[in-house]
C-alpha cells in the first residue's frame, strides 16, 4: 500500500461494467516527506474519499478489486482506507 | 488505472489464437493535468475507444479480466471512455 | 521477497473492515548490506515487528498468504524479522 492525497475525480459514462456505481478518484501517490512520488494514478473509491483526504492505496489487483467488493473485474487500484495519522523516525525520507 | 490518449491502432495478422478479434491500440499515457507520461504502449480494448478518445486503462493480471471466462494474455487494457475529468491540487488537507 | 526496515506507523481508523485489527507499518527498502534504498511502502504485520527492526516483506498475491492475511485487501505484508544477512 502506498500512502496518497485524492487530488480529484473523473467522469465515464462508457465504461466496464464492474466500474459502475463507485467513485473514480483522481490520486496522488506521496512521498514519506509528503512529496508527490510520480505521477498521479486513478483508482476506484473503497471508503467514500473526496479530494483532499489523505489515503492508504491498494496498488495489488486482487487487494483492489476485491476492496471494492469486485474481485476478478479490471480494477488495479483502489482506495481502501482515510489516514489519521503517521509517524516516522526522524531522519527517515 | 492510468489516464491516456488513443493515438493510433495496431494490426496483427499472426497472433496468439486467444486475441482473434482483439482491437490493439496505441496509447499515450498521461498525467490528470493531461500532460504526456512515460512511453507508448499497446491496448487492448474493451471500451470501443477510438482515435483521439480520452481513456483510462488498467494494467497487470487485471487487463485480462474483462474478457474472462476466456483467458486473453493481455497486459494493458482499455476500461473507460473519460467524459470530464476534475482535478484540484491544492484542495483542503 | 524484500529487505527492508521499520521506520514509521500508519494509523487510518475508517478502512476495509477486512483491514480492522491489523497494524499498519512503513517499511524503507534495504540493500543487503544495510543501506537504504529508495521509495517506501505500506505493509502490514504478521509477525510483531517494531522499529528499526530489518524485516523481510512480500508484496502482491503472494502477501495474503501470510498468516492473518487470507482474504484481506493487503499488497505486502511483513513476513519475517530478519536476524543476519551473510553475503558470500
Amino acid at each position: 500500500m502506498l500512502i496518497a492525497r485524492v487530488i480529484g475525480e473523473l467522469v465515464a459514462t462508457q465504461k466496464h461494467p464492474s466500474h459502475e456505481g463507485r467513485k473514480i478518484l483522481v490520486v496522488q501517490p506521496l512521498n514519506l516527506d509528503g512529496s508527490d512520488r510520480g505521477d498521479a494514478v486513478l483508482a476506484l473509491d473503497a471508503v467514500d474519499a473526496g479530494v483532499g483526504d489523505r489515503v492508504l492505496l491498494a496498488t495489488d489487483g486482487w487487494a483492489a478489486s476485491s476492496a471494492v467488493g469486485r474481485p476478478a473485474t479490471p480494477i488495479d487500484m483502489a482506495v481502501i482506507g482515510f489516514i489519521d495519522q503517521i509517524e516516522i523516525l526522524p531522519g527517515v525520507s | 488505472m492510468l489516464l491516456g490518449r488513443v493515438i493510433g491502432c495496431v494490426w496483427a495478422t499472426a497472433k496468439n489464437p486467444s486475441l482473434e478479434g482483439r482491437r490493439f491500440l496505441l496509447v499515450q499515457p498521461l498525467t490528470p493535468e493531461l500532460k504526456n507520461t512515460g512511453k507508448r504502449l499497446v491496448c487492448t480494448d474493451s471500451t470501443g475507444a477510438g482515435a483521439g478518445e480520452l481513456v483510462y486503462w488498467v494494467r497487470g493480471r487485471e487487463a485480462s479480466m474483462p474478457f474472462l471466462p476466456q483467458a486473453v494474455p493481455a497486459d494493458a487494457t482499455i476500461v473507460g471512455i473519460v467524459d470530464e475529468i476534475h482535478v484540484n491540487r491544492s484542495g483542503p488537507c | 521477497m524484500i529487505l527492508a526496515r521499520v521506520v514509521g506507523t500508519v494509523v487510518a481508523t475508517r478502512k476495509d473492515p477486512r483491514l480492522e485489527g491489523k497494524k499498519l507499518l512503513i517499511l524503507k527498502p534495504v540493500s543487503p548490506e544495510g543501506k537504504d534504498e529508495a521509495g517506501y511502502v505500506v505493509a502490514v504485520d504478521s509477525v510483531g515487528a517494531g522499529y528499526r527492526e530489518r524485516v523481510l516483506a512480500v508484496s502482491g498475491s503472494s502477501a495474503r498468504m501470510a498468516e492473518g492475511c487470507k482474504d484481506t485487501p493487503v499488497d505486502t505484508a511483513i513476513v519475517g524479522i530478519v536476524d543476519d544477512v551473510r553475503l558470500d
